[in-house]
């Protein structure tokens, strides 16, 4: 080979090798720049927490995952200890009235901002106001409709602030009064919703301020970075009241529930905390595992009735269709996660609350009323559709519904009628459907966020039912101071609707599950409203 | 050229507004609003939030808004994630795609070609064979069938990778890889097929009798003109790649934008869907754009008009 074959081919070689290096160095810094490259410092804990938040903003978060974090940056009047119980947050101490209608909260001396700043009890009154006022938006606003005025501030019928039940007399105490003696108000002001938020950082930024660098917040953690559908970093916040044991949290939002496993399973992330973050078809081999963790919570799976359409009109087909179900095989077959059986709307756990007993299958009394009805045998048993979400568990649960209606009562034309979510929501939402698989999950722990849903033209009814006497008792039982009273009176709304109108059929109670493996988080106990505060997480110490 | 380059250019601006204007109609028309949730909403509260996000009054005062903002590079507030803005969420969603995609692209080029030369000159012989076979499993065995193969494999079995996750190289290993494997099969078959028609002409055989040797003859004469069809090929490739993959992201747990492809329209976000439609555009018309003009670079006679 002689020289003059070589150079040309080392011009080429180095050209080639020039412009690799070139593209490689390019890659590399547009990676370092936006590929969000991060050398972040390892979390003691790593959670799975299900999807991207929307927002974190209190007065706007109405979702249970974004919720979670939002009680971690942010601690309202009270707050829950890790069974569950309502424990003083930012208020030391209250007191009730004997009408039940006004609580005086003692706010803590040491109650401080993240930024050293102290709380008072005017950052309560002015985030109340900015939560109910009607220019933030918030869906959640009606948590705040309970006070005086409440729900006339909130719709802007009245636009003087004072009038509302809630005032500062000194930095230190919160007068709240409610229209009603809401049993339940100490659960609520531990909600987000109520929680304080630092005006000074909204005013500057807008929206903004919910991002890190901004955020100024008063709860155990203060959010030092958050990328989109990336991680969010929290650290324990130096001016919080107590000491808070776990000092770095990465929170993940991977949607994926094999992701979110593979993740747990080589010990990437130590804690999920959603079912729906766990593949279902590996539920029934998890479950006697030592790091699986039923967590059950308020929240219940049920088929409701537009009660103005036929068939539905008549009780007898409505009381049919409940008593022939076999909700055991939905149970067994479908959901697969040892969901109890539900004959209530109320899903067990409140205390003191006696459910009605509801309609428990009968096959034979449901095959006669639905001949008394006039279709006996299912014969002539006019077309209807059956409205279910395509999300989750929604077509299959609706599809064994309509096998289990045809094999037990003849019932052949219940079609399935499956929509997008949004779409879904839609035709709930304007009763545009026969027979629909709905679900819900408590706000608070009481029964209330149950029986008030089917109040008359209630905004959640959706079912077109309407009992005056219903409404009458709903309203009784809002006048009622005496717990116990309250209760019973619940009990006897309940029966209304499970047994004598039955416009909804309750098919199970949902349960959680929670996987985390407890040699490495402690703190965490399973509790019925499914709140778990994640200042109060700790690591065990190695034996 | 540069001229030629200008008018494309200007061209696309009457297709990017067409596209987006569809998908506002669409997003518009679709059933559900954005805001809708398993809790009713109060019909102040719904008003407010309709105003808050430009979406009260009639449609062409919400398109006439939408427009206006545009012009101003304002793509508007996402409904879903509701303190952000879509360039905000498309500036750190999509550089993250556009990194993983150029990996994956170049990798894809690289063994693509190589691999299609190496079948192609041994054609018909068992190595052909099995490139072959190999390409057409590539390009038959879907994405996500892949991705939970190699995770189970590399990440769970042997330990060697992250399960998922992003922002360290390791973890760009085994997405990067299952988002190049269906690009190298397609490009194998393509240069292979390229090679194989350009070996037999006429100059290939004026090359070998000059004495040339069969790498010389391969790379320096023959893959000049079977890349053809790849370049062609890579324009809409490299724009769909850069612009994220729904499932190599999701499973793989990639802050990228390719989830928002199909989420933003299943949360009915109006702007954010519009915001990834034009970015994909702007993309597509890009790519080809590069596309036609390498191919004038490579073979002059192509006539960029």
């Amino acid at each position: 080979m002689t020289l003059r074959d070589i150079l040309p081919r080392a011009r080429t070689l180095v050209l080639l090798g020039g412009t690799c290096a070139l593209g490689l160095a390019l890659f590399l810094a547009f990676f370092y720049a936006f590929g969000g490259w991060t050398l972040s410092a390892p979390a003691d804990l790593t959670i799975c927490n299900g999807d991207e938040p929307q927002t974190l903003d209190p007065a706007i978060v109405t979702g249970q995952l974004e919720g979670r974090i939002c009680l971690a940056l942010f601690e309202g009047l009270t707050t829950r200890d890790a069974a569950g119980h309502i424990i003083p947050g930012m208020a030391q101490s209250w007191t009730r009235s004997p009408d039940g209608k006004t609580y005086t909260f003692l706010i803590r001396p040491d109650a401080k901002w993240s930024n050293g700043q102290p709380l008072t009890a005017h950052d309560f009154l002015d985030s109340w106001r900015r939560a109910l006022e009607p220019a933030t938006a918030s869906e959640y606003a009606y948590q705040l409709y309970y006070l005086v005025n409440g729900e006339a501030y909130g719709t802007g019928k009245i636009t003087d602030f004072s009038q509302v039940g809630v005032k500062a007399p000194d930095d230190r105490t919160l007068v709240v009064t409610l229209s009603h003696p809401t049993a339940y108000f100490l659960e609520l002001t531990s909600l987000q919703t109520l929680c304080p938020v630092y005006l000074p950082c909204i005013a500057k930024y807008g929206d903004d301020w919910i991002k890190p660098g901004r955020i100024v917040s008063n709860g155990p953690y203060v959010m030092k970075a958050w990328r989109l559908n990336d991680y969010i970093f929290l650290e324990a916040n130096p001016y919080y009241w107590k000491p808070v044991p776990i000092r770095r949290i990465k929170v993940l939002p991977t949607r994926d529930a094999n992701t979110c496993f593979n993740l747990f399973y080589s010990g990437k992330t130590d804690l999920i905390l959603d079912q729906t973050s766990i593949p279902a078809s590996l539920l029934p081999d998890l479950r006697p595992k030592p790091y699986y963790h039923p967590n059950p919570f308020g929240a219940t799976t049920f088929i409701r009735f537009n009660v103005k359409r036929k068939p539905f009109d008549d009780v007898r087909v409505r009381q049919a269709l409940a008593l022939a179900l076999d909700k055991q095989d939905i149970v067994d077959k479908i959901l697969r996660d040892g969901e109890p059986v539900a004959n209530t709307l109320v899903p067990p756990g409140n205390a003191g609350y006696i459910p009605p007993r509801g309609l428990v299958r009968d096959v034979d009394a449901a095959r006669r009323l639905l001949a008394a009805a006039g279709y006996p045998g299912g014969h002539g048993f006019p077309d209807v559709n059956l409205l279910f979400s395509t999300k989750g568990t929604g077509p299959a649960i609706a599809t064994e519904a309509q096998a289990l209606w045809a094999r037990d009562l003849g019932i052949t034309s219940i079609h399935l009628r499956g929509q997008e979510w949004k779409v879904y929501l839609n035709s709930q939402a304007s009763v545009d459907f026969d027979v629909c698989l709905s679900r819900w999950v408590g706000d608070y722990g009481d029964p209330q966020t149950f029986i008030d849903m089917f109040v008359t033209d209630g905004g959640n009814n959706n079912t077109n039912w309407s009992n005056s006497r219903y409404d009458q008792m709903l309203a009784q039982s809002e006048n009622t101071p005496d717990p116990a009273q309250r209760l019973r009176i619940f009990h006897d709304m309940e029966k209304i609707l499970v047994e004598d109108d039955v416009p909804i059929v309750p098919v199970s109670f949902m349960v959680g599950a929670v996987l985390y493996h407890s040699d490495k988080l402690g703190g965490f106990e399973s509790n019925f409203v499914d709140d778990h505060r994640w200042g109060d997480f700790y690591i065990p110490k190695k034996k | 050229m540069a001229a030629i380059i200008i008018r494309r250019l200007l061209q696309a601006i009457p297709v990017l507004f067409i596209i987006v204007s569809l998908t506002f109609v669409l997003m518009h028309n679709a059933p559900g609003s954005p805001f809708t949730t398993e809790r009713h909403i109060p019909a102040p509260i719904m008003a407010e939030l309709e105003k808050k996000y430009h979406l009260h009054g009639t449609f062409a005062q919400q398109y006439g808004a939408y427009l206006g903002d545009l012009l101003h590079g304002d793509l508007g507030l996402s409904t879903q994630y509701r303190n952000r803005t879509v360039n905000e969420i498309i500036g750190q969603a999509l550089p993250v795609s556009m990194v993983l995609g150029t990996l994956a692209y170049a990798f894809a080029l690289l063994a693509g070609t190589t691999l299609g030369g190496l079948a192609a000159v041994r054609q018909g012989r068992p190595r052909d064979r099995l490139i072959v076979l190999a390409a057409l499993l590539g390009i038959s065995i879907p994405n996500f069938v892949l991705a939970l193969l190699c995770i189970r494999v590399f990440a769970i079995d042997l330990n060697l990778l992250p399960v998922a996750g992003w922002g360290s190289l390791d973890q760009i290993v085994l997405p990067a890889f299952c988002l190049s494997v269906p690009f190298i099969a397609s490009i194998t078959r393509l240069t292979r097929g390229g090679l194989l028609e350009v070996l037999r002409l006429d100059f290939i055989r004026t090359a070998r009798a000059k004495g040339l040797s069969e790498t010389a003859v391969l790379f320096r004469h023959a893959l000049k003109v079977a890349i053809l069809p790849v370049v062609g090929y890579s324009g809409p490739a490299v724009a769909g790649v850069l612009t994220g993959s729904i499932v190599v992201e999701t499973i793989f747990g990639i802050p990228g934008i390719g989830p928002f492809f199909v989420n933003s329209v299943l949360n009915r976000d109006p702007f954010m869907t519009c915001g990834v439609v034009l970015v994909f555009g702007l993309f597509l018309i890009l790519c080809n754009l590069a596309t036609d003009i390498l191919y004038f670079v490579i073979d002059r006679r192509v006539n960029l008009q």
